[in-house]
């Protein structure tokens, strides 16, 4: 039921209520300050163009930084509401990735005529519904996770992380069980392949596609978050879940739901970074899960608009670092999130929590 | 009216962790009255409130409302049967507007609209500046303002119970009055009021009935009007001599 | 003796120590009682686990702080004796140089980590800890010149130690006294004297303090205690504790690569190990590491064996497929979790019979 701190009692009465106000009134002018961490994602790609050198190159890589960031932006929302709603942190919520990228694999292999086809919109059916059929798969096995993994655990983080890591190892395991344990080829369909001109650079046409999704979702999660009571209750649920209850609403219903659209939106993440790299491997949840961890850190934990600047910079750091200095690509999102971790502790956009 | 009290404790103990709290609580809550929860730091108080809300469970005893054992009810159900909660730190949900905290307290509402008018009214009336910062968000508001949208929140519906933590503290004298008149005006309209207060001078205008706790557990119930009188009585009960004015 | 040896930690019950004593003997004889290279690959195995995986319990069950770094400073410590040897020629200096930086580079690390993330809440700490320990495997791989990259470094060892060397001509109760059997007694010695070290450590004052944070570490600050202080000591300790068993391991396998040692399948392993065992007891690292290595190394034939007989089902083949070790290893861990979260010897404690109230 409720969790019964010891901490919570000691605590002085009436300290409760400073870290929101705190948080709000350092701001001079909130308006300016919110939109502050917007500008960091142009600010990292103007100063990546004297490093970068050409132009053309530069946009090839923008783009596909951008279209990078949207992929891990889809798949790390969902953990970032799930940790601001429910307190619970999936250390494996990349095994939704993995699974989604194999669905895909499956999906697509049958249909051969429509992804050889030429035409983008035969090529779009089947992309279509590969992803329905991740999302579909991931979520159903995002409910089992979280009645059977995460429910027992609630309030306990100790216990979260080590259930959730032994949940991804059985899941990875299991993927290696009806896939098989090798790498998997998930060759773009023929009509998405190749790329745009314009002007001296290329810009591949899947990453414009990843892009467009990736801002569509970005899009419909704005509107279910800000026009709809459902997302009224996540929003107020994020800051303070004791509230909402105290105001009549079983929150708690609402925790499986959102558990299961977060994990079918990594589902949904898993089949574009398998096209992105055209193969899927296993342990492909595993390695994704370290950078979905660095912008949601960066993000600020909670937020979904802090999650999509975080996903952007590191998918662009990514691709420029990988292109200057391909060595230090990882650390490199690191010292990222350093630096903004000493800009703003909590991350670029911490949730009021009282 | 009937005879039985609307909320009544019954030897009510609670836990945190290691911690024993609640001593056995008897306390009862007469349907229309206000009834005040007075006693010093640590007495209990705030956790009593929460015990009957459910957000920390009893481990012994009975909390009744309306005729019902709320003991081992969940909190959103405590909620829907009738009983307001308005938190010592007040609850307010600082990213979103006053409107939209407005929204989720009117239940059924889907959005501002089908708020009942005549109590938006009434609302703005007691309280102009929930008017006036509708559309900004609410963590904008300065502590009294807050406070204000608390208390709208729980009257914004009709409830049968309204449980308030310490409403008047660290705010204003000037937004005490106001917050004073507000409640009035609710006892003026029927409600049942179970109050938590430090501040005597404030809560002898509003109380019926006064309970005072001390380590847990309910050591003086009696009439308002008695313990106002008795300044020998408070002295030993609160520690301090409160006088008649302050 | 016993008692200032064990620092009055003591098993606390009669099948704990039992088992206890089974195994120091069968570590202490295996070279006499289990002739084989395999036998004596597995034992060594166990030792630098034990020492690994108390380590870890000084980290988790102690102080109660998650961090995905722990193989990090393994890998550091094995590390630094593979690049010293390979540097600097085989010798019991390049030995002791290799440790000796290994030692420092951890220290500074750990330092750094702690002093960071500590200021953080426990969840940040774990990511940003899974993220160094990501980073840094990349860069042992990438790093080639130094470290080997992805094909790691062969070394030799000191003449002392070589499979060649031979103290006595004839062999002594069934087993040749050659440099393998001198290198698992000096592991032996080792992991002997640091895992008793560690005992005094954690029922010290330092440790009682440890404690004390791990269960409320706000009590422990009203206390007086600086929290961030005591945490980032027991990061460090245990950080070094790591870097020694990486080293041992390094100077038994002669050789040391990014998946040997910064695995992230160590790490899981590890966790693994010390949650079975019993978080928080020290004893509990021996009793669940000798379990963990002996079955990883046998049962996977038991495995082998089972998934044969399911020719006809490929699903359950392939459940069964001794590759699928880690799947029941990850069922067992959620299933301890769960239902034996004391871990096997929590659980054996509680069965002694109680003195007093319980």
């Amino acid at each position: 039921m409720s969790t019964q701190s010891q901490a919570a009692a000691q605590r002085p009465a009436g300290t409760a209520e400073r870290p929101a106000a705190a948080t709000r009134s350092r701001t001079p002018r909130a308006a300016d300050v919110d939109r502050l961490p917007w500008l960091l994602v142009p600010l990292l790609a103007l100063l990546a163009l004297p490093l970068v050198g050409s132009l053309p190159s530069w946009v090839t890589l923008t783009v596909a930084g951008l279209a990078m960031g949207m992929i891990i932006f889809i798949i790390a929302s969902g953990l970032t509401l799930i940790f601001g709603l429910m307190d619970v942190l999936n250390f494996g919520h990349g095994v939704f990735i993995a699974l989604g990228a194999f669905v895909a694999v499956s999906v697509l292999g049958p249909m051969g005529a429509l992804t050889g086809s030429a035409s983008m919109a035969a090529n779009l059916v089947a992309v279509g519904a590969a992803m329905l059929a991740a999302m579909a798969v991931a979520g159903a096995i995002g409910y089992v996770f979280e009645r059977l993994i995460v429910r027992p655990v609630y309030g306990q983080h100790l216990k979260q992380i080590l259930i959730t890591m032994g949940g991804m190892i059985i899941g990875e395991e299991l993927i290696k069980v009806v896939w098989g344990p090798e790498q998997i080829p998930l060759p773009l369909p023929q009509g998405l392949r190749g790329a745009y001109i314009v002007g001296d650079a290329a810009i591949e046409k899947y990453r414009v596609i990843a892009v467009v999704v990736g801002l569509a979702v970005f899009v419909a999660m704005l509107f279910v978050l800000n026009r709809t009571k459902i997302g009224l209750l996540i929003r107020a649920g994020v800051q303070d879940r004791e509230m909402v209850e105290s105001l009549g609403y079983r929150i708690r219903r609402l925790f499986v739901g959102v558990f299961v659209a977060g994990s079918a939106l990594a589902g949904l993440g898993g089949v574009m970074w398998g096209l992105y790299q055209q193969n899927v491997i296993p342990q492909m949840g595993a390695q994704v899960n370290i950078l979905i961890f660095i912008v949601i850190i960066i993000g600020g934990l909670g937020s979904a608009g802090g999650c999509f600047v975080g996903a952007l910079l590191v998918g662009l750091m990514a691709n420029y670092t990988g292109f200057l200095a391909p060595k230090v690509a990882l650390f490199s999102n690191i010292l990222l999130m350093v630096a903004i971790l000493l800009w703003r502790p909590q991350g670029l956009y911490p949730v009021a929590k009282r | 009216m009937s005879d039985a009290p609307l909320l009544a404790l019954a030897g009510v103990h609670t836990h945190i962790g290691a911690y024993h709290i609640l001593h056995g609580v008897d306390l009862d809550v007469p349907a229309g009255q206000t009834t005040l929860l007075l006693g010093r730091n640590g007495a209990g108080k705030t956790t009593t409130l929460r015990t009957i809300m459910g957000l920390w469970t009893a481990s012994a005893g009975q909390v009744r409302f309306d005729g019902q054992d709320i003991t081992k009810r969940a909190t959103p159900e405590i909620s829907q049967a009738g009983i307001a909660y308005v938190p010592e730190s007040m609850g307010i949900f600082a990213d979103l507007t006053v409107r939209e905290n407005m929204v989720l307290a009117a239940r059924g509402a889907r959005d501002a609209d089908a708020i009942d008018a005549e109590r938006l009214r009434w609302i703005f009336e007691l309280f102009p500046a929930m008017q006036k910062f509708w559309n900004h968000p609410a963590g904008l508001l300065s502590g009294g303002q807050k406070q204000m949208l608390a208390v709208s929140r729980a009257i914004v519906e009709p409830r049968k119970l309204i449980l308030i933590d310490e409403p008047s503290k660290g705010l204003a004298p000037s937004i005490v009055r106001n917050m004073l008149s507000a409640f009035l005006q609710l006892k003026s309209a029927g409600a049942t009021i179970l109050l938590v207060e430090q501040n005597f001078a404030f809560a002898r205008q509003l109380g019926d009935t006064v309970a005072v706790m001390d380590d847990g557990r309910i050591v003086h119930r009696g009439a308002m009007a008695a313990l106002v009188e008795d300044e020998a009585l408070q002295g030993r009960l609160l520690g301090l001599s409160l006088g008649a004015h302050q | 003796m016993i008692r200032s040896l064990l620092s009055a930690d003591y098993p606390r019950s009669r099948v704990v120590a039992a088992i206890l004593v089974a195994i120091l003997v069968a570590l202490a004889l295996a070279p006499f009682l289990f002739p084989g290279a395999r036998s004596l690959a597995v034992a060594a195995k166990i030792l630098v686990f034990i020492l690994l995986v108390a380590s870890y319990d000084l980290l988790l069950g102690y102080t109660g702080i998650v961090s995905f770094a722990h193989t990090m400073f393994f890998g550091i410590g094995a590390y630094g004796v593979a690049i010293a040897s390979t540097r600097m020629g085989p010798g019991w200096d390049a030995i002791a140089i290799g440790i000796a930086f290994a030692l420092v580079l951890s220290t500074l690390l750990a330092l750094v980590i702690g002093l960071f993330s500590l200021r953080v809440k426990a969840i940040f700490f774990a990511m940003i800890t899974l993220a160094v320990a990501a980073a840094f495997q990349t860069l042992a791989s990438q790093l080639s010149e130094f470290t080997g990259g992805e094909d790691g470094l062969s070394f030799k060892v000191p003449e002392a130690l070589q499979p060649s060397f031979e103290l006595f001509e004839d062999t002594v109760l069934g087993a040749s006294i050659d440099g393998r059997l001198l290198t698992y007694y000096l592991l032996f010695s080792a992991v002997l004297a640091l895992f008793l070290l560690l005992l005094r450590i954690v029922n010290s004052p330092f440790g009682r303090v440890l404690q004390a944070i791990r269960e409320n570490d706000f009590r422990a600050e009203a206390l007086g205690y600086r929290t961030v202080v005591f945490r980032t000591m027991s990061n460090v300790l245990a950080a070094m504790f790591a870097t020694l068993a990486g080293a041992l391991l390094a100077i038994w396998l002669r050789y040391n690569g990014p998946d040997t040692t910064l695995s992230f399948e160590i790490m899981l392993d590890t966790l693994l190990i010390v949650v079975i065992g019993g978080m928080g007891t020290m004893y509990g690292a021996v009793i669940g590491s000798a379990l963990f290595v002996f079955a990883q190394s046998y049962l996977q034939d038991l495995m082998g064996w089972i998934s044969g007989s399911f020719e006809a089902v490929p699903l359950l083949a392939a459940l069964f497929s001794p590759d699928r070790w880690l799947l029941w290893l990850g069922v067992l861990f959620v299933s301890s979790v769960y239902y034996f979260p004391t871990g096997v010897v929590g659980r054996l404690r509680a069965r002694a019979p109680a003195r007093g109230l319980s």
